[in-house]
């Protein structure tokens, strides 16, 4: 549980994606590749308990909506379908905002199970920054109707996460999702979540630039997933900093410094470490 | 051979992406790796872009992009 002024803090943060969530819901993320049946799953989980709008500043459409599971009610946000949280494109850098600094509770990834290989892109890259995550195999009657055959028990025991099955379009699957995100929120399920090791290499730049990123942004304690940062900057992603300039706008000085020579585009940068 | 070279209807295997960092990485996320089999399924009315099927889904590419992607043309 968090503590009162934090969930101030990040209910204030919240704002900035429009969500008013002062009594304190679980927020529920919606992600998924375009064409997943990610709004269906989203009609069948909220009914008429939902209404539409745009994403602050941009011109892409959202949802949010409710749904209730014995006495807990959850609010539920459909982000813009998307194949990579990378921030390629509006679309992406709302999704990827939104699991990143709105901090969902819980993000449900639905994948299209016809088609689980390019699917499986976006829930490693939704597990690499966060964990609390549920996959929906959705679909499964056309990839029954293909000859493709799924093991949801070796599929969760490779991911460490819920996969539940799903046909959105004919409402199965949405009272296990419901009763999921119940548990989970119970903390009855603890989700552990698989994380892709990476080279040598990568993984000691990760190691050194974590207590470095601890040390020049401490106002991110608890609120972010620090390997995930570093990944980004080791990448040279450089919206990740404007990102969080947008976000922590207080602390918009310190951001800069780094944007101005310590973290360069292309990537790492050694000179940053002494 | 390039894929902006490969014909409507035919088939190649992706060799290589030639270009790094963040376009590099968005052609990836799209599914254009390396080993992967793509086809060319018909293209734009100006004829650029053009669509291709690759790994169950079918995305259009600018010919700028499809000029970064190393293929083999399958037969
Ligand atoms: N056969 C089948 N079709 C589905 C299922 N779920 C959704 N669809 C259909 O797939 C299409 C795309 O669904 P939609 O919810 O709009 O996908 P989104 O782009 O991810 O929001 C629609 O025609 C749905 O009716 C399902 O489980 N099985
Ligand atoms: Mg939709």
């Amino acid at each position: 549980m968090a503590l009162y002024a934090d969930s101030l803090a990040l209910n204030l943060l919240r704002k900035n994606f429009n969500i008013s969530n002062d009594d304190n819901k679980p927020i529920i993320a919606l992600a998924g590749n375009p064409n997943t049946g990610k709004s269906t799953i989203f009609n069948g989980l909220t009914g008429l308990r939902q209404h539409t709008g745009n994403w602050p500043g941009k011109t892409v459409g959202r949802a949010e909506g409710y749904f209730k599971y014995k006495e807990e009610e959850f609010l539920i946000i459909d982000l813009p379908g998307t194949y990579s949280l990378l921030a390629n494109s509006t679309e992406e850098l709302i999704a990827r905002d939104f699991i990143c600094f709105a901090r969902p509770d819980l993000t449900l990834v639905v994948a299209d199970a016809t088609n689980l290989e390019r699917n499986l892109n976006l829930v490693l890259q939704v597990l690499e920054l966060s964990t609390n995550t549920i996959l929906v195999l959705n679909l499964l009657d056309e990839a029954r109707r293909k000859g493709i055959k799924i093991d949801v028990k070796k599929l969760e025991a490779c991911l460490q996460v819920p996969v539940i099955p799903a046909v959105a379009r004919e409402g199965l699957g949405l009272e296990e999702i419901k009763k999921t995100c119940y548990q989970i929120s119970k903390e009855k399920i603890k989700i552990k979540g698989f994380k892709i090791t990476y080279s040598r290499e990568i993984e000691e730049k990760i190691e050194e630039l974590i207590p470095l990123l601890k040390r020049k942004l401490p106002f991110l304690q608890k609120r972010i997933n620090w390997r995930w940062l570093a990944l980004r900057l080791l990448e040279g992603d450089k919206t990740i900093l404007a990102s969080i300039n947008t976000y922590y706008p207080i602390y918009q000085e310190r951001v800069n410094i780094f944007q101005k020579g310590e973290v360069q585009l292309d990537g790492f940068n050694q000179v940053w470490l002494k | 051979m390039l894929l902006s070279d490969l014909k409507i209807q035919e088939k190649a295997e992706i060799k290589a992406i030639r270009v790094s960092g963040r376009q590099g990485r968005r052609l990836l996320d799209l599914g254009f790796i390396p080993g992967t089999i793509i086809k060319a399924i018909r293209k734009s009315p100006l004829g650029d872009p053009v669509a291709y099927r690759i790994k169950g889904t079918v995305l259009a590419l600018r010919k700028e992009e499809t000029d970064l992607i190393e293929i083999r043309r399958i037969e």
